[in-house]
């Protein structure tokens, strides 16, 4: 039992955390190094920023309604990443896209490793919040 | 409970404490980068084919990053006049392009051609007066600037076709290059003597050229 409790404030501290790495992260880019962020990137945004606060709270609440509030919410920045990606890497043509003046969402502001984009941050970062969500489910529903 | 608070108290404070920090570095190194491009390139902040404005052998440059659409390039550009006036003879000003936004580049078109007819600066401050109806962000209506322009004097048919003139793509290719190497990333964007602002600001400039007038002219 107490082993399971660890489990569970493990994984949402865990979810936190990607929460705040990825906030700060997209805050540094945007107003230290000044890259604008496309409509896309706002999307995701809309969806990563409040995680934080649902998380912080959640580690004090039970394990199950945290990821009631906080898995849909990820999924939703998860499905918009990866779309975001998928325009990055011209699998989808741009012309397809939501964005219109200002910044295209296919602009490359950085590439480390020839991998690594802003996109591909963010899709990695819903990536991990889901799946940890998803087995902490699995783990409290087991429980029962 | 109270160790939970004081793990994500402490991890907050850890975060917020390395983005200040990387934040510092971040622009210091920007800084020195910049700073490495001015000794080994001076025609980054002053080519050749730039219109320049003031005194051709003032020893303070003022390199501006403008679009001819930018509304804070239309609220400095009165304040730099000034500036120049202020220290005329001594400041001059170097003039390139940034295309942010949808008619730049066709308004950096017809500047350019204005130059031929030894319009520029006339040209430059009506279409910046004339702004918000050319440029409105709802209805723009680019070709609005050439019923503009007779008013300082402007020969539309001749502008029309020196509009044409390849050189002006290369001149706005160029720029658009060397403003991606600086980092711009927003207009106006300024360089005194080769030195980025401190901060955004008029006032930031002002305190630049001051700083610069005071080391070269004593």
């Amino acid at each position: 039992m107490n082993s399971d409790k660890r489990i569970e404030n493990v994984t949402i501290f865990f979810c936190w955390s990607v929460a705040a790495i990825a906030t700060m992260g997209s805050l540094f880019f945007s107003e230290v190094m000044k890259f604008q962020p496309c409509v896309l990137c706002w999307y995701q945004r809309i969806a990563m920023y409040p995680l934080i606060v649902l998380f912080a709270i959640g580690f004090f609440q039970t394990a199950k309604s945290t990821i009631y509030f906080t898995l849909p919410i990820a999924v939703i920045g998860w499905v918009t990443a990866l779309y975001h990606n998928l325009l990055h890497y011209e699998i989808i043509p741009e012309s397809a896209s939501p964005c219109q003046m200002g910044v295209s969402c296919s602009t490359v502001y950085i590439n480390w490793f020839g991998i690594i984009t802003i996109p591909m941050l963010s899709l990695i970062a819903f990536t991990m919040i889901t799946i940890a969500l998803v087995f902490l489910n699995r783990s409290v529903t087991n429980e029962k | 409970m109270k160790n939970k608070l004081i793990v994500i108290i402490s991890s907050i404070v850890v975060l917020v404490g390395l983005f200040f920090i990387g934040s510092k570095l971040y622009k210091s190194s920007e800084k020195s980068r910049i700073i490495g491009l001015t000794s080994d390139n001076s025609k980054i902040f002053y080519p050749d084919y730039s219109p320049v404005y003031g005194n051709k052998d003032a020893k303070v440059i003022i390199t501006e990053f403008l679009d001819p659409e930018c509304e804070s390039c239309r609220m400095f550009y009165p304040k730099v006049k000034e500036l120049l006036k202020m220290y005329a003879g001594k400041v001059k000003l170097v003039v390139r392009y940034a295309t942010f936004h949808q008619n730049s580049v066709h308004a950096i078109k017809v500047l350019e051609a204005t130059r031929k007819q030894n319009k520029y600066w006339e040209s430059l401050s009506l279409l910046f007066q004339y702004q918000p109806a050319w440029a409105n962000h709802h209805n723009p209506q680019p070709l609005l600037v050439f019923s503009y322009l007779p008013e300082v004097g402007v020969d539309i048919e001749r502008l029309k076709r020196d509009m044409q003139d390849p050189e002006i793509d290369k001149i706005i290719a160029q720029d658009m290059k060397d403003l991606k190497k600086l980092n711009v990333r927003g207009t106006p964007s300024f360089f005194v003597n080769g030195l980025p602002l401190e901060n955004f600001g008029m006032g930031y400039l002002y305190e630049a050229v001051s700083k610069e007038i005071k080391k070269h002219y004593k």
